[in-house]
Protein backbone atom coordinates (compact mmCIF):
# COMPACT_ATOMS: atom_id res chain seq x y z
CA UNK A 1 0.00 0.00 0.00
CA UNK A 2 2.84 2.28 0.79
CA UNK A 3 6.36 1.60 0.02
CA UNK A 4 8.82 4.51 1.53
CA UNK A 5 12.58 4.48 -0.14
CA UNK A 6 15.58 6.17 1.01
CA UNK A 7 13.43 9.69 2.25
CA UNK A 8 14.80 12.33 2.78
CA UNK A 9 13.54 15.60 3.86
CA UNK A 10 14.71 19.27 4.92
CA UNK A 11 12.79 22.39 6.83
CA UNK A 12 14.75 24.90 4.93
CA UNK A 13 18.91 24.41 5.36
CA UNK A 14 18.28 21.60 8.15
CA UNK A 15 18.06 18.38 6.91
CA UNK A 16 15.88 16.29 8.82
CA UNK A 17 15.23 12.62 7.69
CA UNK A 18 18.36 10.73 6.25
CA UNK A 19 17.28 7.96 4.07
CA UNK A 20 14.24 6.67 5.59
CA UNK A 21 12.71 2.97 4.71
CA UNK A 22 9.25 1.05 5.30
CA UNK A 23 6.28 -0.24 4.34
CA UNK A 24 3.10 -0.55 5.24
CA UNK A 25 0.64 -3.24 3.72
CA UNK A 26 -2.86 -2.71 3.27
CA UNK A 27 -4.83 -3.47 5.84
CA UNK A 28 -2.04 -3.01 8.59
CA UNK A 29 -1.69 -0.66 11.44
CA UNK A 30 2.06 0.21 11.85
CA UNK A 31 3.97 2.21 14.29
CA UNK A 32 6.74 4.85 14.46
CA UNK A 33 8.11 4.93 17.40
CA UNK A 34 10.97 6.95 18.52
CA UNK A 35 12.18 9.28 21.29
CA UNK A 36 11.26 13.05 20.22
CA UNK A 37 12.96 14.96 17.64
CA UNK A 38 13.53 11.43 16.27
CA UNK A 39 11.87 12.60 12.64
CA UNK A 40 8.47 10.79 13.11
CA UNK A 41 6.28 13.68 12.19
CA UNK A 42 8.60 14.92 9.43
CA UNK A 43 7.91 11.40 7.90
CA UNK A 44 4.50 11.76 8.28
CA UNK A 45 4.55 15.85 7.01
CA UNK A 46 6.94 14.46 4.20
CA UNK A 47 4.89 11.60 3.05
CA UNK A 48 2.09 13.95 2.64
CA UNK A 49 3.82 16.71 0.93
CA UNK A 50 4.18 18.80 3.48
CA UNK A 51 8.29 19.70 4.13
CA UNK A 52 10.09 22.63 2.43
CA UNK A 53 12.00 19.42 0.38
CA UNK A 54 12.32 16.31 -0.04
CA UNK A 55 14.19 13.37 -2.02
CA UNK A 56 13.64 9.70 -2.24
CA UNK A 57 10.59 7.40 -3.02
CA UNK A 58 7.21 7.54 -1.47
CA UNK A 59 5.29 4.78 -3.58
CA UNK A 60 1.40 4.82 -3.11
CA UNK A 61 -0.52 1.27 -4.19
CA UNK A 62 2.43 1.02 -6.36
CA UNK A 63 2.91 5.31 -7.97
CA UNK A 64 5.68 7.35 -7.68
CA UNK A 65 3.89 10.45 -5.48
CA UNK A 66 7.26 12.15 -4.78
CA UNK A 67 6.72 14.32 -7.43
CA UNK A 68 3.36 15.08 -6.71
CA UNK A 69 1.39 18.37 -4.62
CA UNK A 70 0.06 17.70 -0.88
CA UNK A 71 -3.97 18.32 -2.81
CA UNK A 72 -3.06 15.64 -5.52
CA UNK A 73 -1.46 13.03 -2.83
CA UNK A 74 -4.97 13.60 -0.81
CA UNK A 75 -6.89 13.05 -3.67
CA UNK A 76 -4.93 10.01 -4.79
CA UNK A 77 -6.32 8.62 -1.07
CA UNK A 78 -4.00 9.30 1.66
CA UNK A 79 -5.28 11.71 4.36
CA UNK A 80 -3.44 13.01 7.80
CA UNK A 81 -4.45 13.32 11.03
CA UNK A 82 -1.69 16.20 12.50
CA UNK A 83 0.11 16.37 15.94
CA UNK A 84 -1.22 19.64 16.46
CA UNK A 85 -4.89 18.44 15.45
CA UNK A 86 -5.73 21.56 13.01
CA UNK A 87 -8.94 22.08 13.89
CA UNK A 88 -10.03 25.55 12.62
CA UNK A 89 -11.64 28.03 15.09
CA UNK A 90 -13.15 30.13 12.68
CA UNK A 91 -14.68 26.97 11.81
CA UNK A 92 -17.68 25.32 13.38
CA UNK A 93 -17.86 22.08 14.63
CA UNK A 94 -19.42 20.47 11.88
CA UNK A 95 -17.81 23.21 9.25
CA UNK A 96 -14.68 20.71 10.69
CA UNK A 97 -16.20 17.97 9.86
CA UNK A 98 -17.72 18.85 6.53
CA UNK A 99 -14.18 20.60 5.36
CA UNK A 100 -12.06 17.96 3.63
CA UNK A 101 -13.16 16.67 0.23
CA UNK A 102 -14.68 13.64 -0.39
CA UNK A 103 -11.88 11.90 -2.37
CA UNK A 104 -13.39 8.60 -2.93
CA UNK A 105 -16.52 6.25 -2.45
CA UNK A 106 -16.41 4.31 0.49
CA UNK A 107 -15.50 6.68 3.51
CA UNK A 108 -17.75 6.57 6.47
CA UNK A 109 -20.60 8.32 6.67
CA UNK A 110 -21.95 11.43 9.11
CA UNK A 111 -24.00 8.94 10.89
CA UNK A 112 -21.49 6.20 11.44
CA UNK A 113 -19.46 9.13 12.53
CA UNK A 114 -21.72 9.92 15.34
CA UNK A 115 -22.12 6.59 16.23
CA UNK A 116 -18.16 6.52 16.88
CA UNK A 117 -17.81 9.61 18.54
CA UNK A 118 -21.40 10.45 20.43
CA UNK A 119 -19.51 13.61 21.99
CA UNK A 120 -19.55 15.19 18.52
CA UNK A 121 -23.15 14.90 17.93
CA UNK A 122 -23.46 16.54 21.02
CA UNK A 123 -21.09 19.55 20.24
CA UNK A 124 -22.31 19.55 16.84
CA UNK A 125 -23.62 23.26 16.56
CA UNK A 126 -20.37 24.40 18.35
CA UNK A 127 -19.64 27.53 16.73
CA UNK A 128 -15.97 27.66 16.96
CA UNK A 129 -13.99 24.04 16.57
CA UNK A 130 -11.63 25.42 19.12
CA UNK A 131 -13.82 25.56 22.15
CA UNK A 132 -13.93 21.65 22.16
CA UNK A 133 -11.98 20.15 24.65
CA UNK A 134 -8.56 18.48 24.03
CA UNK A 135 -10.10 15.12 23.32
CA UNK A 136 -12.90 16.21 21.92
CA UNK A 137 -10.57 17.99 19.44
CA UNK A 138 -8.78 14.91 19.05
CA UNK A 139 -11.88 13.05 17.86
CA UNK A 140 -13.00 15.68 15.66
CA UNK A 141 -9.78 15.29 13.85
CA UNK A 142 -10.00 11.73 12.88
CA UNK A 143 -13.39 11.74 12.14
CA UNK A 144 -13.00 14.45 9.52
CA UNK A 145 -10.62 12.65 7.47
CA UNK A 146 -12.91 8.88 7.88
CA UNK A 147 -15.52 10.47 5.65
CA UNK A 148 -13.27 11.34 2.82
CA UNK A 149 -13.03 7.87 1.55
CA UNK A 150 -9.24 8.22 2.14
CA UNK A 151 -7.99 4.32 2.86
CA UNK A 152 -4.68 5.41 4.35
CA UNK A 153 -4.65 7.16 7.30
CA UNK A 154 -1.81 9.45 9.08
CA UNK A 155 -2.65 9.52 12.62
CA UNK A 156 0.03 11.51 14.66
CA UNK A 157 0.01 11.14 18.32
CA UNK A 158 -3.15 10.66 18.79
CA UNK A 159 -3.41 9.88 22.45
CA UNK A 160 -0.79 12.63 23.26
CA UNK A 161 -1.97 14.57 26.48
CA UNK A 162 -5.36 12.77 26.38
CA UNK A 163 -7.23 11.33 29.62
CA UNK A 164 -6.95 7.58 30.16
CA UNK A 165 -11.06 7.12 28.95
CA UNK A 166 -10.44 8.82 25.73
CA UNK A 167 -7.16 7.07 24.53
CA UNK A 168 -9.29 3.76 25.05
CA UNK A 169 -12.20 5.18 23.00
CA UNK A 170 -9.55 6.22 20.33
CA UNK A 171 -8.11 2.54 20.30
CA UNK A 172 -11.28 1.55 19.57
CA UNK A 173 -11.94 3.53 16.61
CA UNK A 174 -8.59 2.52 15.22
CA UNK A 175 -9.62 -1.06 15.76
CA UNK A 176 -12.80 -0.27 14.48
CA UNK A 177 -11.60 1.42 11.27
CA UNK A 178 -8.94 -1.31 10.78
CA UNK A 179 -11.99 -3.78 11.04
CA UNK A 180 -13.24 -1.93 8.14
CA UNK A 181 -10.34 -2.41 5.69
CA UNK A 182 -8.28 1.11 6.75
CA UNK A 183 -4.83 0.84 6.50
CA UNK A 184 -3.19 2.95 9.32
CA UNK A 185 0.28 4.61 9.80
CA UNK A 186 0.70 5.53 13.72
CA UNK A 187 2.86 7.79 15.13
CA UNK A 188 3.49 6.62 19.12
CA UNK A 189 5.07 7.68 22.58
CA UNK A 190 3.15 5.37 24.21
CA UNK A 191 4.18 1.74 22.88
CA UNK A 192 1.86 0.30 25.47
CA UNK A 193 -1.23 2.01 23.88
CA UNK A 194 0.66 1.02 20.47
CA UNK A 195 0.89 -2.57 21.11
CA UNK A 196 -3.41 -2.42 22.10
CA UNK A 197 -3.58 -1.91 18.12
CA UNK A 198 -0.32 -2.53 15.79
CA UNK A 199 0.40 -4.77 13.70
CA UNK A 200 4.26 -4.21 13.56
CA UNK A 201 6.35 -1.48 15.04
CA UNK A 202 8.95 0.93 13.31
CA UNK A 203 11.73 2.38 15.37
CA UNK A 204 13.04 5.88 14.12
CA UNK A 205 16.19 7.57 15.20
CA UNK A 206 17.76 10.26 13.92
CA UNK A 207 15.75 10.56 10.55
CA UNK A 208 16.29 7.03 10.15
CA UNK A 209 14.52 3.69 10.39
CA UNK A 210 16.68 1.85 12.75
CA UNK A 211 14.36 -1.62 13.74
CA UNK A 212 11.65 -3.44 12.73
CA UNK A 213 9.30 -5.38 15.31
CA UNK A 214 6.62 -7.13 15.05
CA UNK A 215 3.71 -7.22 17.65
CA UNK A 216 3.89 -10.08 18.50
CA UNK A 217 7.68 -9.84 19.30
CA UNK A 218 7.14 -7.22 21.51
CA UNK A 219 7.39 -8.24 24.65
CA UNK A 220 10.63 -10.32 23.86
CA UNK A 221 12.30 -7.08 22.75
CA UNK A 222 11.14 -4.91 25.73
CA UNK A 223 14.50 -4.27 26.64
CA UNK A 224 15.81 -3.15 23.14
CA UNK A 225 12.49 -0.80 23.10
CA UNK A 226 13.74 0.43 26.81
CA UNK A 227 16.42 1.35 25.22
CA UNK A 228 15.56 2.85 21.72
CA UNK A 229 13.22 5.10 23.45
CA UNK A 230 14.72 6.03 26.43
CA UNK A 231 11.98 5.05 29.02
CA UNK B 1 -39.14 73.97 7.03
CA UNK B 2 -38.25 71.33 9.72
CA UNK B 3 -34.95 71.71 11.66
CA UNK B 4 -33.03 68.77 13.30
CA UNK B 5 -30.20 69.99 15.88
CA UNK B 6 -30.74 73.58 14.39
CA UNK B 7 -30.28 72.15 10.94
CA UNK B 8 -32.55 72.04 8.37
CA UNK B 9 -33.91 68.53 7.60
CA UNK B 10 -33.59 68.12 4.03
CA UNK B 11 -29.73 68.87 4.29
CA UNK B 12 -29.09 66.37 7.48
CA UNK B 13 -30.63 63.50 5.26
CA UNK B 14 -28.90 65.13 1.90
CA UNK B 15 -25.84 64.94 3.92
CA UNK B 16 -26.79 61.16 5.35
CA UNK B 17 -27.85 59.79 1.94
CA UNK B 18 -23.80 61.05 0.58
CA UNK B 19 -22.03 59.66 3.89
CA UNK B 20 -24.62 56.10 2.76
CA UNK B 21 -22.82 56.53 -0.95
CA UNK B 22 -19.77 56.91 0.37
CA UNK B 23 -19.68 54.32 2.81
CA UNK B 24 -21.04 51.70 0.08
CA UNK B 25 -17.96 52.70 -1.75
CA UNK B 26 -15.90 52.03 1.15
CA UNK B 27 -17.68 48.92 2.59
CA UNK B 28 -17.23 47.21 -0.79
CA UNK B 29 -13.58 48.31 -1.17
CA UNK B 30 -12.56 47.20 2.28
CA UNK B 31 -14.55 43.94 1.96
CA UNK B 32 -12.39 43.48 -0.97
CA UNK B 33 -8.69 44.34 0.68
CA UNK B 34 -10.31 42.17 3.84
CA UNK B 35 -10.69 39.04 1.54
CA UNK B 36 -7.32 38.93 -0.06
CA UNK B 37 -5.46 39.82 2.95
CA UNK B 38 -6.95 36.92 4.68
CA UNK B 39 -6.15 34.70 1.75
CA UNK B 40 -2.85 35.85 0.14
CA UNK B 41 -1.29 37.78 3.02
CA UNK B 42 -0.90 40.55 1.08
CA UNK B 43 -2.39 44.48 1.41
CA UNK B 44 -3.78 45.06 -2.18
CA UNK B 45 -2.57 48.70 -3.11
CA UNK B 46 -3.52 48.16 -6.46
CA UNK B 47 -7.46 48.06 -5.30
CA UNK B 48 -7.70 51.97 -6.10
CA UNK B 49 -6.49 51.49 -9.79
CA UNK B 50 -8.73 48.10 -10.32
CA UNK B 51 -11.39 50.20 -8.84
CA UNK B 52 -11.17 52.73 -11.58
CA UNK B 53 -10.61 50.12 -13.97
CA UNK B 54 -13.72 48.62 -13.32
CA UNK B 55 -15.60 52.11 -14.05
CA UNK B 56 -13.19 52.81 -17.52
CA UNK B 57 -14.11 49.32 -18.93
CA UNK B 58 -17.77 50.47 -17.86
CA UNK B 59 -17.16 53.71 -20.37
CA UNK B 60 -15.74 51.36 -22.86
CA UNK B 61 -18.09 49.11 -22.89
CA UNK B 62 -20.70 51.94 -23.88
CA UNK B 63 -18.18 54.03 -26.07
CA UNK B 64 -16.84 51.66 -28.56
CA UNK B 65 -19.67 48.82 -28.05
CA UNK B 66 -22.59 49.91 -27.30
CA UNK B 67 -22.81 47.72 -24.58
CA UNK B 68 -24.94 49.71 -21.65
CA UNK B 69 -24.86 49.71 -18.03
CA UNK B 70 -27.00 47.09 -16.51
CA UNK B 71 -24.74 44.72 -18.82
CA UNK B 72 -21.94 46.43 -18.08
CA UNK B 73 -22.55 45.76 -14.31
CA UNK B 74 -21.88 42.23 -15.06
CA UNK B 75 -19.27 42.34 -17.56
CA UNK B 76 -16.90 44.97 -16.03
CA UNK B 77 -16.55 42.77 -12.78
CA UNK B 78 -15.94 39.47 -14.76
CA UNK B 79 -13.00 41.24 -17.51
CA UNK B 80 -10.92 43.30 -14.69
CA UNK B 81 -11.34 40.11 -12.04
CA UNK B 82 -9.85 38.22 -15.41
CA UNK B 83 -7.07 40.69 -15.86
CA UNK B 84 -6.68 40.30 -11.51
CA UNK B 85 -6.20 36.54 -12.27
CA UNK B 86 -4.08 37.06 -14.97
CA UNK B 87 -1.92 39.52 -12.03
CA UNK B 88 -2.23 37.28 -9.81
CA UNK B 89 -0.81 34.24 -11.56
CA UNK B 90 2.11 36.11 -12.94
CA UNK B 91 3.27 38.66 -11.05
CA UNK B 92 1.69 38.73 -7.40
CA UNK B 93 2.05 34.94 -6.11
CA UNK B 94 5.87 35.26 -6.96
CA UNK B 95 5.92 37.29 -3.42
CA UNK B 96 4.41 34.49 -1.32
CA UNK B 97 7.66 33.25 0.62
CA UNK B 98 8.33 36.97 1.35
CA UNK B 99 7.80 39.81 3.77
CA UNK B 100 4.29 41.88 3.19
CA UNK B 101 6.12 44.30 2.67
CA UNK B 102 7.14 43.21 -0.95
CA UNK B 103 3.57 42.51 -1.51
CA UNK B 104 2.66 46.21 -0.79
CA UNK B 105 5.37 47.71 -2.78
CA UNK B 106 4.48 45.67 -6.15
CA UNK B 107 0.90 46.38 -5.67
CA UNK B 108 1.81 50.20 -4.94
CA UNK B 109 4.14 50.14 -8.02
CA UNK B 110 1.30 47.87 -10.33
CA UNK B 111 -1.51 50.82 -9.35
CA UNK B 112 1.16 53.45 -10.39
CA UNK B 113 1.44 51.94 -13.81
CA UNK B 114 -1.73 51.29 -14.36
CA UNK B 115 -2.85 54.74 -13.53
CA UNK B 116 -0.14 55.75 -15.61
CA UNK B 117 -1.25 54.03 -18.59
CA UNK B 118 -4.80 55.51 -18.25
CA UNK B 119 -3.71 58.72 -17.70
CA UNK B 120 -1.55 58.65 -20.90
CA UNK B 121 -4.67 57.07 -23.16
CA UNK B 122 -7.54 59.21 -21.42
CA UNK B 123 -6.08 62.02 -20.01
CA UNK B 124 -7.24 63.09 -16.26
CA UNK B 125 -10.08 65.85 -16.81
CA UNK B 126 -12.40 62.53 -16.54
CA UNK B 127 -15.16 61.63 -18.84
CA UNK B 128 -19.29 61.23 -17.89
CA UNK B 129 -21.37 58.18 -17.83
CA UNK B 130 -24.75 58.91 -18.17
CA UNK B 131 -27.28 57.56 -15.42
CA UNK B 132 -29.18 54.76 -17.47
CA UNK B 133 -32.75 55.87 -18.08
CA UNK B 134 -34.77 53.74 -15.22
CA UNK B 135 -32.29 55.46 -12.93
CA UNK B 136 -32.75 58.59 -13.59
CA UNK B 137 -34.81 61.10 -11.49
CA UNK B 138 -35.41 61.58 -7.80
CA UNK B 139 -38.31 60.33 -5.32
CA UNK B 140 -40.07 62.22 -3.05
CA UNK B 141 -39.15 60.41 0.56
CA UNK B 142 -41.49 62.99 2.19
CA UNK B 143 -38.69 64.54 4.20
CA UNK B 144 -36.34 64.79 1.13
CA UNK B 145 -35.98 64.19 -2.46
CA UNK B 146 -33.95 61.17 -3.29
CA UNK B 147 -31.85 60.87 -6.49
CA UNK B 148 -33.27 56.93 -8.12
CA UNK B 149 -29.47 56.54 -8.82
CA UNK B 150 -28.16 57.28 -4.94
CA UNK B 151 -30.74 55.08 -3.53
CA UNK B 152 -29.93 52.00 -6.24
CA UNK B 153 -26.25 52.58 -4.98
CA UNK B 154 -26.36 51.92 -1.33
CA UNK B 155 -29.02 49.52 -2.55
CA UNK B 156 -26.76 47.40 -4.56
CA UNK B 157 -23.82 47.55 -2.83
CA UNK B 158 -25.55 46.60 0.46
CA UNK B 159 -26.88 43.54 -0.89
CA UNK B 160 -23.81 42.28 -2.64
CA UNK B 161 -21.72 43.05 0.51
CA UNK B 162 -24.19 40.96 2.35
CA UNK B 163 -23.97 38.30 0.09
CA UNK B 164 -19.87 38.33 0.04
CA UNK B 165 -20.52 37.88 3.82
CA UNK B 166 -22.79 35.23 3.52
CA UNK B 167 -21.43 33.31 1.18
CA UNK B 168 -18.02 33.69 3.68
CA UNK B 169 -19.94 32.56 6.60
CA UNK B 170 -22.37 30.52 5.73
CA UNK B 171 -21.76 28.03 2.51
CA UNK B 172 -18.62 25.39 2.40
CA UNK B 173 -16.57 27.05 0.26
CA UNK B 174 -16.70 30.22 2.28
CA UNK B 175 -15.73 27.54 5.26
CA UNK B 176 -12.97 26.43 3.34
CA UNK B 177 -12.03 29.76 2.19
CA UNK B 178 -11.68 30.16 6.07
CA UNK B 179 -10.12 27.41 6.79
CA UNK B 180 -7.16 28.28 4.72
CA UNK B 181 -6.87 31.59 5.86
CA UNK B 182 -6.25 29.84 9.38
CA UNK B 183 -3.98 26.88 7.82
CA UNK B 184 -3.31 26.86 3.80
CA UNK B 185 -1.21 23.76 3.76
CA UNK B 186 -3.66 21.66 6.01
CA UNK B 187 -6.64 22.60 4.16
CA UNK B 188 -4.37 21.71 0.72
CA UNK B 189 -3.16 18.27 2.38
CA UNK B 190 -7.07 17.54 2.56
CA UNK B 191 -7.13 17.82 -1.34
CA UNK B 192 -7.98 21.20 -1.86
CA UNK B 193 -6.05 23.26 -4.83
CA UNK B 194 -5.34 25.80 -2.28
CA UNK B 195 -3.35 27.65 -5.00
CA UNK B 196 -6.38 28.14 -7.29
CA UNK B 197 -8.03 29.28 -4.48
CA UNK B 198 -5.88 32.08 -3.58
CA UNK B 199 -6.10 33.19 -7.26
CA UNK B 200 -10.20 33.06 -7.61
CA UNK B 201 -10.03 34.74 -4.37
CA UNK B 202 -7.63 37.67 -5.26
CA UNK B 203 -9.89 37.79 -9.02
CA UNK B 204 -13.26 38.16 -6.52
CA UNK B 205 -11.86 40.60 -4.40
CA UNK B 206 -11.07 42.62 -7.71
CA UNK B 207 -14.61 41.75 -9.07
CA UNK B 208 -16.03 43.80 -6.04
CA UNK B 209 -13.75 46.84 -6.87
CA UNK B 210 -14.58 46.47 -10.25
CA UNK B 211 -18.29 46.36 -9.45
CA UNK B 212 -18.01 49.13 -7.30
CA UNK B 213 -16.17 51.18 -10.06
CA UNK B 214 -18.91 50.77 -12.20
CA UNK B 215 -21.79 51.55 -9.39
CA UNK B 216 -19.65 55.01 -9.51
CA UNK B 217 -19.40 55.84 -12.88
CA UNK B 218 -22.30 57.85 -13.47
CA UNK B 219 -21.65 59.85 -9.91
CA UNK B 220 -18.14 60.82 -10.45
CA UNK B 221 -16.94 61.40 -13.55
CA UNK B 222 -14.74 58.26 -15.00
CA UNK B 223 -10.99 59.87 -14.97
CA UNK B 224 -7.78 57.89 -13.86
CA UNK B 225 -7.52 59.13 -10.20
CA UNK B 226 -10.84 58.15 -9.03
CA UNK B 227 -9.43 55.30 -7.34
CA UNK B 228 -6.74 57.06 -5.54
CA UNK B 229 -9.13 59.68 -4.01
CA UNK B 230 -11.29 56.57 -2.46
CA UNK B 231 -8.41 54.70 -1.46
CA UNK B 232 -6.57 56.09 1.33
CA UNK B 233 -9.79 56.60 3.44
CA UNK B 234 -10.59 53.07 2.68
CA UNK B 235 -6.87 51.86 4.17
CA UNK B 236 -8.51 53.74 6.68
CA UNK B 237 -11.36 51.99 6.88
CA UNK B 238 -9.87 48.39 6.85
CA UNK B 239 -7.68 50.17 9.64
CA UNK B 240 -10.87 51.13 11.91
CA UNK B 241 -12.10 47.89 11.12
CA UNK B 242 -9.97 45.09 11.86
CA UNK B 243 -7.72 44.02 9.32
CA UNK B 244 -8.74 41.56 7.40
CA UNK B 245 -12.33 41.02 9.31
CA UNK B 246 -15.48 40.52 6.46
CA UNK B 247 -17.89 42.14 9.11
CA UNK B 248 -15.76 44.98 10.06
CA UNK B 249 -15.43 46.32 7.14
CA UNK B 250 -19.00 46.28 5.72
CA UNK B 251 -20.16 47.98 9.09
CA UNK B 252 -17.31 50.02 9.44
CA UNK B 253 -17.19 50.92 5.49
CA UNK B 254 -21.29 52.09 5.94
CA UNK B 255 -20.25 53.61 9.16
CA UNK B 256 -17.75 55.99 8.47
CA UNK B 257 -19.39 56.82 5.14
CA UNK B 258 -22.22 58.00 7.50
CA UNK B 259 -19.78 59.87 10.10
CA UNK B 260 -18.14 61.63 7.73
CA UNK B 261 -21.65 62.88 5.90
CA UNK B 262 -22.83 64.35 9.37
CA UNK B 263 -19.38 65.62 9.97
CA UNK B 264 -20.02 67.84 6.99
CA UNK B 265 -23.19 68.96 8.23
CA UNK B 266 -21.93 70.29 12.14
CA UNK B 267 -18.46 71.30 11.52
CA UNK B 268 -17.55 71.02 7.94
CA UNK B 269 -13.88 71.85 8.39
CA UNK B 270 -12.72 68.49 9.89
CA UNK B 271 -15.04 66.20 7.27
CA UNK B 272 -11.69 65.63 4.84
CA UNK B 273 -9.97 64.18 8.28
CA UNK B 274 -12.58 63.01 10.46
CA UNK B 275 -11.85 59.66 9.26
CA UNK B 276 -8.57 60.20 10.10
CA UNK B 277 -8.68 60.84 13.53
CA UNK B 278 -10.92 57.99 14.43
CA UNK B 279 -8.17 55.78 13.33
CA UNK B 280 -5.69 57.38 15.13
CA UNK B 281 -8.23 57.04 18.24
CA UNK B 282 -8.45 53.76 17.67
CA UNK B 283 -5.13 52.67 16.83
CA UNK B 284 -4.26 53.96 20.20
CA UNK B 285 -6.83 52.09 22.44
CA UNK B 286 -7.81 48.69 20.07
CA UNK B 287 -4.77 48.56 17.61
CA UNK B 288 -6.57 45.22 16.29
CA UNK B 289 -9.55 47.25 14.79
CA UNK B 290 -12.89 47.65 15.89
CA UNK B 291 -13.72 44.10 14.74
CA UNK B 292 -10.29 42.36 14.74
CA UNK B 293 -9.49 38.84 16.94
CA UNK B 294 -6.52 39.21 19.53
CA UNK B 295 -4.13 37.38 18.00
N1 LIG C 1 9.31 23.40 11.06
C1 LIG C 1 10.55 22.99 11.42
N2 LIG C 1 11.64 23.70 11.06
C2 LIG C 1 12.88 23.29 11.41
N3 LIG C 1 13.14 22.17 12.10
C3 LIG C 1 12.10 21.41 12.49
C4 LIG C 1 10.75 21.78 12.18
N4 LIG C 1 9.93 20.84 12.69
C5 LIG C 1 10.72 19.94 13.29
N5 LIG C 1 12.02 20.28 13.18
C6 LIG C 1 13.17 19.50 13.69
O1 LIG C 1 13.15 18.24 13.06
C7 LIG C 1 13.51 17.23 13.94
C8 LIG C 1 12.48 16.13 13.90
O2 LIG C 1 11.27 16.64 14.41
P1 LIG C 1 9.92 15.82 14.39
O3 LIG C 1 9.77 15.15 13.08
O4 LIG C 1 8.84 16.74 14.82
O5 LIG C 1 10.19 14.73 15.53
P2 LIG C 1 9.20 13.74 16.27
O6 LIG C 1 7.86 13.85 15.67
O7 LIG C 1 9.81 12.40 16.07
O8 LIG C 1 9.21 14.14 17.71
C9 LIG C 1 13.68 17.86 15.30
O9 LIG C 1 15.07 18.04 15.53
C10 LIG C 1 13.00 19.19 15.17
O10 LIG C 1 13.65 20.16 15.96
MG1 LIG D 1 6.09 14.49 16.48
Amino acid sequence: MLEIAGLNAWYGESHILHGIDFNVQEGEVVTLLGRNGAGKTTTMKSIMGLVGRREGSVKFKGAETIGMLPNQIARAGIAICPEERGIFGSLSVTENLMLPPVVAPGGLSVDEIYTLFPNLKERAKTAHGTRLSGGEQQMLAIARILRTGARMLLLDEPTEGLAPVIVQQIGRTIRAIKNRGFTVLLVEQNFRFAATVADRHYVVEHGQVIDMIPNAALEANMDKLHDYLGV
Amino acid sequence: MMMIFGIPAPLLFGQLLLGLINGAFYAMLSLGLAIIFGMLNIINFAHGALFMMGAFVAWALLNYLDIGYFPALILAPLIVGVFGVILEKTIISRLYKLDHLYGLLLTFGLSLVIEGLFRNAYGSSGMPYRIPSVLQGATDLGFMFMPNYRGWVVLSAAVVCLATWAIIEKTSLGATLRAATENAPLVQAFGVNVPRLITLTYGAGIALAAFAGVLAAPIYSVNPNMGTNFINTVFAVVVIGGMGSILGSIVTGFALGVVEGMTKVFYPQASATVVFVVMVIILLTRPRGLFGKAA
